[in-house]
């Protein structure tokens, strides 16, 4: 690779950027993590060895061609290196999600025919093992963790570490098998499988290739001028294609930092400690992140809080114009100064904020109130909006027009259209190939030009010329009146309340719409406790008639702002009660990424949205709930059931006086 | 000495060395009371042992017996093949001997790596001004001991508070730390004063998973005393059972399990 020219046009694997980067990054820092209470790191050189020594080892196991190779753990450089290493093997790297319990598992496994399974720790092992037969092509399992493993029957099994050493050892033999596979990949060889998180049905396996994952991370990487200096956290699930992109598209295209938690408990932490400069999140770390802070700022002292409150006004004021550029009175400027000083940069370290330079949220909708916290610090957080058959990116916000309720302008290469339907179709160089061995849903996914159904309702705002997304398209329905029945506008609105976790709205087909309401536990617990309130469970808190009273206040508060929209005016809640349980993904009533599953919701508690339209002032119902080690057990209970107020279009203005939306 | 096998293997093949610590007709009285009446019993390299009884028992007595805080009237202490003299408690620690309180003794305004350090005093030889100043010997041994320390903390996964102070930390951690802190020690015999008292299921299941795998992982020897016996019949290779500070059981957890004594005085008689 001595001529540029000649470089780019090797580029078209992840392991040819690979050689690239140990030749042109050598000793910059390519993996960081925190073992032992240290943070280890790896240059690019390093890594390549690692990595390199892991393929030969690969290759040992007889690891062929085309093979699928699936990866179950945290995030780990090992486990990013084994990605690597099939790869330069000639076959299919699979991440699974590490929380997946071992039926799902057993699905995605026996649908990809992973010949091969990298296991975090014992606890993935034992899974792998208990879906034995309904994945009869798994021939070897490699893990990374030793701990607890030695008494296993170590015939089809090994330590990754073992792996590697078996490898090095066996360069001479295998170098140039190795070396003529890597050379062989082609920009549309298969560069990752990822399963969906299968909102509706079976999940379903996207094949990615390099040309999906290149191109889209070199022009994504160009939209935000990301470079071989920026640090990322990579602590998202691993089988999540954002992951992908972030943490090996984007970092070995551009040549970044990968640093890696030294646990899944200590991200918080090692947030701070790293301070990325590129970073994402889902909206709940904001909101999480954004809800501690305020819990602390309670109990601190009286001149703290006021200080706070002052420079927080500042800010909300300023903050934003400063970080656009915008023009800002000089007094300002420099009251905005003291307040970085002393209020905002103490409060963006604690956050682990400090260098940040770019940092992006999606996958649900963020709060406004949140969103602006965070840009009024001076944090440059945008909102993109994707999806895994994009290999992530369709459209992001531009620095300096940057908006709450939208999802940015189309991304490089990106072409976008909205259907007669309203629903979003996109076409772009990150389309997925196809669904494994799935020609039909390819087929009604894709259609023969390459335009994609997003499976989203959303239109551009006239004045941004952004994308403003409204709801799947398939949960947008009509009221039995015939107005527009829109559920997930509504429970972006009420989830925006730190109190609420989660809303569930019904109303498609009815006369009225009606929610669930999930109460945060940490928010709601706090609060019970600074007003002297008794509670034994989660499930008596969720019943209290006082938390039931906040609640109605927040529905209520809700129905006003919906009630401006004239298009969805007919979506204010009538009636709502506050689940027992929090919804949870162990019990299929969320996917793993946290999306809700109406479909399962309506039929699990159909008792519940009964009672919720035919009147009745509460309900008996029984649960069945998973614990985390997967034994079943039944919880009851009694839900009361509350009205709410409707606001009548007409009247909307004189009672959404004050409320922020 | 006893004649054993030097090695055996037990069921699930892990290596069973040979008698570590010999107790022999150990007799403690406090003034008129006997809380332990002639018991005699054997602790091997790398088993789990339990002792287990009904409250008042003569356990946790027993246990201090061990640990050198209770000196008996009557019988020997055999450790390693030597006769152990009456000792102090630090000397028997420096022997080898590392435990775990039935009401947690850690020091709660420090963190939970301060207090896992504590357990490496013993370790540590520099002298004072050599701490004082943080320099040398005192530098190099702060780093290899705090390198012991964080494989502990990585073992029990307690990364997440390492920093924490040890008062803010629910119950089940604060029996978790202390686990760590005897850990530290590098011991020869681990002595566990009721690991799971006051746990819920799920800080057992997780305290169960650790014994048994330090047990497996560092071939530690394990003493333990412990009140729920679903726990002990698990964990344990062999059981001592006492009553009224007498020996009525000591075997595997089947043989115990069938010893009418036992049924008897611990589980109650059956009455079908």
């Amino acid at each position: 690779m001595q001529q540029m020219q000649t470089a780019e046009a090797g580029l078209q694997s992840i392991p040819a950027l690979l050689a690239r980067n140990a030749t042109a990054f050598g000793t910059r820092t390519a993996y960081r993590e925190k073992e032992f209470g240290i943070w280890q790191s790896w240059s690019w050189a390093e890594a390549a060895r690692e990595i390199r020594d892991l393929a030969l080892g690969f290759l040992v196991l007889g690891v062929e061609r085309g093979d699928h190779v699936a990866i179950i753990g945290r995030n780990r450089p090992a486990h990013y290196w084994s990605m690597i290493a099939a790869q330069m093997c000639g076959a299919v790297p699979v991440p699974l999600y590490q929380d997946a319990v071992a039926d799902e598992m057993a699905y995605v496994l026996g649908n990809c025919a992973a010949r091969f399974v990298i296991c975090g720790d014992q606890e993935q092992v034992d899974k792998v093992l208990e879906v034995g037969d309904r994945a009869p092509e798994v021939r070897h399992i490699i893990y990374t963790d030793k701990r607890g493993m030695r008494k296993y029957d170590h015939s089809r099994m090994n330590a990754l570490a073992d792996v590697q050493a078996e490898g090095r050892a066996a360069e001479q033999r295998l170098g140039a098998e190795l070396d003529a596979r890597t050379s062989g990949l082609g920009y549309d060889d298969t560069c990752v499988m990822l399963y969906t998180s299968g909102t509706t049905g079976k999940p379903k396996g996207v094949v990615l290739s390099n040309r999906n994952i290149i191109e889209t991370s070199k022009n994504s990487a160009s939209f935000d001028s990301l470079n071989e200096r920026e640090e990322v956290l990579a602590y998202l699930p691993m089988a999540w294609v954002g992951d992908f992109i972030f943490s090996v598209g984007q970092a070995y295209s551009a040549g970044f930092t990968v640093n890696c938690p030294e646990s899944a408990q200590t991200m918080m932490t090692d947030l701070r400690e790293i301070g990325p400069s590129y970073f994402f999140a889902p909206p709940r770390v904001f909101e999480g992140q954004l809800t501690s802070v305020m819990i602390r700022m309670e109990d601190a002292g009286r001149l703290k809080r006021w200080m706070f409150r002052h420079a927080m006004e500042l800010a909300r004021r300023v903050g934003p114009a400063i970080l656009e550029g915008r023009p800002v009175g000089a007094l300002d400027r420099l009251r905005y100064a003291l307040g970085n000083v002393l209020i905002f940069g103490p409060l963006k370290n604690t956050l682990g904020y400090s260098r940040i330079r770019v940092g992006y949220t999606a996958g649900e909708a963020i709060g406004p109130e949140i969103f602006s916290f965070y840009r009024s610090l001076g944090i440059n957080l945008k909102q993109l909006y994707g999806q895994t058959e994009a290999s992530v990116f369709i459209t992001q916000q531009p620095d300096g027009a940057v908006k709450p309720d939208t999802v940015g302008v189309p991304s490089p290469g990106v072409e976008l259209k909205i259907a007669e339907s309203g629903e979003v179709f996109y076409r772009s160089p990150g389309t997925f190939v196809e669904y494994f061995q799935n020609p039909e849903s390819t087929a009604s996914t894709k259609d023969a030009e390459g335009w994609v159904a997003t499976g989203d309702a959303g239109f551009f705002e006239e004045d941004s010329g952004q994308l403003r997304i409204i709801d799947r398209a398939k949960d947008v329905g009509r009221m039995s009146d015939g107005r527009m029945f829109a559920p997930k506008y509504v429970e972006n609105k009420l989830k925006f309340y730190p109190n609420i976790l989660e809303a569930v709205v019904f109303g498609a087909g009815r006369d009225f719409c009606t929610a669930f309401i999930n109460i945060d536990l940490t928010a709601v617990g706090n609060w019970a406790e600074r007003n002297n309130i008794a509670y034994a469970s989660y499930q008596e808190l969720a019943g209290h008639p006082q938390v039931y009273a906040m609640i109605r206040q927040h529905v209520q508060e809700v129905n006003a702002s919906v009630a401006q929209d004239p298009m969805l005016s007919g979506c204010q809640i009538g009636r709502f009660l506050v689940l027992h349980k929090e919804l949870d993904p162990d019990d299929g009533e969320m996917t793993r990424t946290r999306k809700v599953r109406r479909g399962v919701i309506a039929d699990k508690y159909a008792d519940l949205i009964a009672a919720l339209y035919d009147g009745s002032r509460n309900v008996f119902t029984e649960t069945e709930v998973t614990y985390e080690d997967g034994r079943k057990g039944r919880i009851r209970a009694t839900l009361t059931i509350e009205d709410a107020q409707v606001v009548s279009p007409a009247l909307h203005h004189v009672k959404a006086k004050g409320i922020a939306a | 000495m006893i004649a054993t096998p030097a090695t055996e293997f037990a069921t699930d093949g892990r290596r069973i060395g040979p008698v570590l610590m010999d107790l022999r007709n150990i007799t403690l009285r406090f003034g008129g009371v006997v809380a332990i009446k002639d018991i005699s019993f054997d602790i091997r390299e790398g088993e789990i042992r339990a002792i287990i009884g009904p409250n008042g028992a003569g356990k946790s007595s027993m246990l201090n017996v061990i640990s050198g805080f209770y000196v008996p009237q009557e019988g020997e202490i055999w450790f390693e093949g030597k006769k152990r003299p009456p000792m102090k408690p630090y000397e028997v620690a420096r022997l080898g001997l590392a435990r775990t309180f039935q009401n947690i003794a850690l020091f709660d305004g420090m963190s939970v790596l301060d207090n896992i350090m504590t357990g490496r005093l013993n370790r540590m030889k520099a002298p004072l001004w050599s701490q004082a100043i943080w320099w040398g010997r005192a530098e190099r041994e702060e780093v290899e001991n705090r390198e012991q320390v964080e494989k502990i903390i990585d073992f029990l996964e307690i990364q997440n508070i390492r920093k924490t102070p040890v008062g803010r930390l629910p119950y089940g951690l604060k029996k978790r730390v202390e686990l760590a802190r005897a850990l530290a020690a590098e011991p020869r015999i681990l002595l566990l004063d009721e690991p799971m008292a006051g746990m819920n299921v799920e800080e057992k299941e997780d305290m169960c998973r650790f014994i048994l795998d330090l047990n497996d992982e560092f071939g530690t020897t394990i003493a333990l005393i412990e009140h729920d016996m679903g726990v002990v019949m698990d964990l344990s290779d062999r059981v001592v059972v006492m009553d009224y500070g007498r020996k009525i059981g000591d075997g595997t957890p089947d043989e115990v399990r069938a010893n009418p004594e036992v049924i008897s005085a611990y589980l109650g008689v059956s009455q079908e």
